[in-house]
């Protein structure tokens, strides 16, 4: 029987009908969404809401709005962080783009070294080159006759600060998008005769024109919601992210402290979705078909691009240098033998070792619970079948971290938790809200790369176990997880690295019981003990560093052990 | 449409009945209501091009894509709406699938160790099903360590393992090289005969599709264009997307003649395969497989002669390719095959003159004016 006859009323539309296993998916989405939306949705809603109400709960519109704007001082503040983050991110994306450039287009000899040196500034927290530049240009400062006269507490000093501070993430996306260019365009250009400037204006910088717009948006957004720099080496020089810190850790005015946040979250929300956008765009570029560019060796433009980076690198080196050999010194600059005194944390305030270990503690929670939820939340967002609407809304709560800046997401937290009428009232001021708010925080890139490595998976391996009638928690556990073991290392080593070295968050969020050695090192340099806030922030470079190494050790284990499945 | 019975057919219940599918991706229809039998033991193709509709169907029948509308029953049981662990089926995809991290031999027993088997039983039930797709003794072996073929046999096996009523091949031959793909066509086929197991197999290649099928329903733009043997396929194909799909076919434009007759320029033809609901004058196409041009023994007095002058000769390998101009006033070309032995036998050179037949039970005629999609004369 060929063909029968087609039903001869219009059928019905079919509604699937759910598994076990869907219904299974879904609540754990439903669970993971939660966690989101108390991570970081209830508490901006509970900020927003605080900007609109006075200090005793009382709704007044846009009053404190007006009345910060109209405050001269708070106003400056607006033009001052527009000015460094505008001159800063300049700076940085010109000096990175030609780092970047001479590690992809040319033969210049110890790239991967170079390319190490750049990551270094990720494991410190951005206190830490703020007070080596105190070492170098401060009052006291090593050469400070460089500046001529001019002070490092300031501009000069924020800029030079967030250039080191952002130069590993801008370095990042400018290496991936040098380093997916065609070859084929270069060998047309050339067999069309085009001069190398020519090239250079009509094949290289359109071909990574997204990467770099993207570079600017990201470096503009880090630069701008940074705490850490300004407020080392900021001295008078007011930036939105200080008067956020300054109106409620000094004037406990948290009203306009939320207005302040409110303020600084708009250049970010902003530059996030400029960001979505252009990426977006970026997909079509490379084709399958492309092949790789390779450079060729060209013995002028090769040395002048391993001097240049040289110069680059030493100053990187420099800075941590700096630091560490300033943690270690008796008395700068009077007595420069070497001793462990700025180490014995425990005579000094700021929370002493247990500080250390509590930063420990938090990031080995962060990293552990963390890593769970982003690779699950992950999962459910690529791998989940039908729940399009739950789907979409997990994956636009993962997005949301990534717009707000560490020191709104922490005063967000203050707001919401710490309101007696909230049932998780009780979490404030405990290890777990600190956990809670570093894995929110850092939540959109861990999210991003576990969904990179889930969407490298063959779509069809769900589709089999259902055939099979497996369920889907076990192929998930003896497939999904064993196949994604490096992501998930990836993941947990980004989210340790982050909460031993992030402050802007937890700054308002810990208790004396629950000290941490990021903030330890602020709470030092403010009372004056720089070379104690260096040795803290050095225990800290030690551990990312010894977390790293672990991590690449770990790395390697797994390739070669699953070397035979592994294909390379 | 061509009735299409295999043995058994008329006797039995179908095993799949599918009813008014329609399948919207936004407002993009992928399936417009679409009706097919699959009887058991039977090997159906669903040939198509891309974006035909035919993947869209098999993962319909398999609940991974679940149809806007319509009803699907497998063995008597209506499982339009339930998900893909509520039915039947084992499947095998063009990416094989296969777990990385796992073993040839966790892999096939994957669907096994479900089951409460005991751990022996598995074991020998994984042995049996690797010697059945001719892999002994490579258990130990992870899929990255196989070759393209190799990998596709062990899906097979592990789609096998559980005794599924249904098999579900998702273009399982495309990534393989060409003479991998041919042997192993034969060797699905044969363990699908040897298994009975009902199978429908989802493939753009035409070849694979007559070579393989018991029936083949060829797809085009979310309609079933036609569903017949791959002798009936190729023979009548019941549209002109068909004949132009499948093989090679000369498209040319003519006028109905009345009784069965056409016009085309200078000569009229007659088709011993009826003729379309067109009034005389109408516009028809005429088509006829270049290797269906008869030469040999054919005299000016033979049904359907035509002079023709050879244009090109295309050699092709194994045989000639000729395309010939009729004589007369007529810029309508079209190709016929010519053997090697034929060639040498009637001379036949670029530029000369012949007279070839285009026999009456080989000639179709379709009312619609249709333009190839492959290489128009």
């Amino acid at each position: 029987m060929g063909n029968p006859a087609p039903a001869a009323a219009v059928a019905a539309p079919v509604r699937s009908k759910v598994s076990r296993d869907d219904w299974l998916l879904r609540g754990v989405l439903v669970v993971v969404a939660a966690f989101l939306a108390v991570g970081i949705l209830l508490p901006l809603y509970a900020l927003l809401s605080k900007s609109f109400h006075n200090a005793d709960g009382k709704f007044i519109g846009f009053a404190n709005y007006q009345s910060y704007f109209t405050n001269p001082a708070l106003f400056q503040s607006i033009e001052n962080s527009v000015t460094v983050t505008v001159v800063a991110t300049l700076i940085s994306v010109v000096l990175v783009f030609l780092y970047a450039y001479g590690l992809t287009r040319t033969c210049m000899p110890y790239k991967s070294l170079f390319k190490g040196i750049a990551l270094i500034p990720i494991l410190m927290p951005s206190l830490l080159p703020a007070i080596s530049l105190v070492y170098f240009f401060g009052n006291q400062g090593v050469i400070k006759g460089v500046l001529m006269g001019e002070t490092i507490y300031g501009p000069i000093g924020i800029v030079m600060g967030e250039a080191f501070y952002v130069f590993p993430h801008i370095m990042t996306i400018l290496l991936i998008a040098m380093s997916m260019s065609d070859a084929r365009l270069y060998e047309a250009a050339a067999a069309l005769g085009a001069s190398r400037m020519r090239t250079f204006f009509t094949v290289t910088l359109p071909g990574i024109r997204y990467g770099l717009v993207s570079a600017f948006f990201v470096a503009f957004t880090l630069i701008i919601t940074d705490f850490g720099v300004p407020k080392v080496i900021g001295g008078q020089y007011n930036v939105l992210a200080t008067d956020v810190y300054k109106q409620v850790v000094g004037r406990q005015d948290f009203e306009m402290g939320a207005v302040v946040s409110m303020v600084l979250l708009v250049p970010a929300v902003i530059a996030f979705f400029a960001d979505r956008i252009v990426q977006r765009r970026q997909v079509a570029q490379l084709t399958a078909r492309a092949v790789p560019y390779e450079p060729k060796p060209a013995r002028g433009r090769d040395l002048a691009f391993l001097i240049y980076c040289s110069v680059i690198g030493a100053l990187i080196v420099a800075m941590l240098a700096m630091a560490a050999y300033a943690s270690i010194v008796r008395l700068w600059p009077y007595n420069l033998t070497l001793s462990i005194y700025h180490y014995q944390f425990d005579l000094r305030d700021g929370g002493g070792w247990a500080s250390y270990r509590n930063s420990i503690q938090m990031a080995a929670w962060t990293a552990v619970i963390g890593t769970a939820i982003v690779f699950i939340g992950a999962y459910l967002v690529e791998k989940s079948r039908g729940f399009r609407e739950g789907r979409a809304a997990l994956q636009f709560l993962a997005m949301v971290p990534m717009a707000v800046p560490g020191l709104v997401l922490g005063l967000a937290y203050v707001f919401f938790f710490n309101d007696p009428n909230n049932p998780l009232e009780f979490l404030y001021h405990t290890m777990p809200i600190l956990v809670i708010c570093t894995i929110t925080h850092f939540y959109t890139v861990a999210h991003l790369t576990a969904l990179t490595a889930l969407k490298q998976m063959d779509p069809e391996f769900e589709s089999v176990s259902s055939s099979l009638k497996v369920p889907v928690y076990k192929t998930f556990w003896r497939v999904t997880v064993p196949v994604c073991v490096p992501a998930i290392l990836d993941v947990s080593m980004y989210l340790f690295v982050n909460a031993m070295t992030t402050v802007s968050a937890v700054v308002f969020l810990y208790s004396p019981d629950t000290a941490l050695a990021s903030v330890a090192v602020l709470n030092m340099d403010d009372a004056g003990e720089v070379a104690s806030a260096a040795a803290m922030g050095m225990m800290i470079v030690y551990t990312s560093a010894g977390v790293r190494l672990v991590h690449a050790l770990l790395t390697r284990g797994i390739a070669l052990r699953t070397q035979a499945w592994r294909k390379r | 449409m061509a009735q299409s019975d295999t043995k058994t057919a008329a006797a039995r219940r179908p095993y799949l009945e599918i009813r008014g599918l329609i399948k919207k991706f936004g407002d993009f229809v992928a399936l417009r209501d679409i009706s097919l039998d699959v009887f058991e033991g039977e090997f159906v193709c669903f040939l198509g091009p891309s974006g035909c509709g035919k993947t869209t169907l098999l993962r319909a029948i398999a609940g991974l894509d679940i149809q806007t509308a319509g009803s699907i029953a497998q063995a008597g049981r209506d499982i339009s709406a339930l998900p893909p662990s509520g039915r039947d089926f084992g499947i095998v995809f063009q990416s094989y699938a296969l777990f990385p991290n796992l073993t040839v031999n966790k892999n096939v027993a994957y669907g096994l160790e479900n089951r409460q088997a005991t751990k022996a039983r598995v074991a020998a039930r994984v042995e049996e099903l690797l010697a059945l797709v001719g892999m002994p003794e490579q258990g130990d072996k992870y899929p990255a360590q196989l070759s393209g073929g190799q990998q596709q046999r062990v899906a097979l096996a592990r789609a096998l393992a559980t005794s599924p009523g249904l098999l579900l091949l998702d273009e399982p031959l495309s990534a393989l090289d060409a003479k991998v793909r041919v042997r192993l066509r034969h060797e699905v086929k044969d363990l699908q005969h040897r298994l009975g197991v009902t199978t429908i197999m989802v493939t753009h290649d035409q070849e694979e599709a007559l070579t393989m099928a018991d029936r083949i329903v060829v797809m085009n733009q979310g309609i079933i264009e036609q569903v017949g043997t791959p002798e009936e396929i190729y023979r009548r194909p019941a549209s002109p997307f068909v004949a132009d799909f499948v093989g090679t076919m000369n498209f040319l434009p003519g006028t109905a003649a009345g009784q069965g007759r056409v016009r085309m320029g200078g000569v009229e033809l007659a088709t011993a395969n009826g003729m379309p609901a067109v009034s005389q004058g109408g516009v028809v196409t005429v088509c006829i497989r270049p290797e269906d041009v008869a030469t040999r023994n054919v005299t000016a007095r033979t049904p359907n002669a035509v002079r023709a002058t050879v244009d090109e000769l295309e050699f092709l390998g194994s045989f000639y390719r000729a395309t010939l101009r009729p004589s007369g006033s007529e810029p309508t070309r079209f190709r016929a095959d010519f053997s090697i032995n034929l060639m040498r036998d009637l001379r036949i050179a670029e530029g000369g003159e012949i007279i070839v037949s285009l026999p009456p039970e080989h000639l179709r005629v379709y009312k619609d004016a249709f333009t190839t999609t492959g290489d128009a004369i």
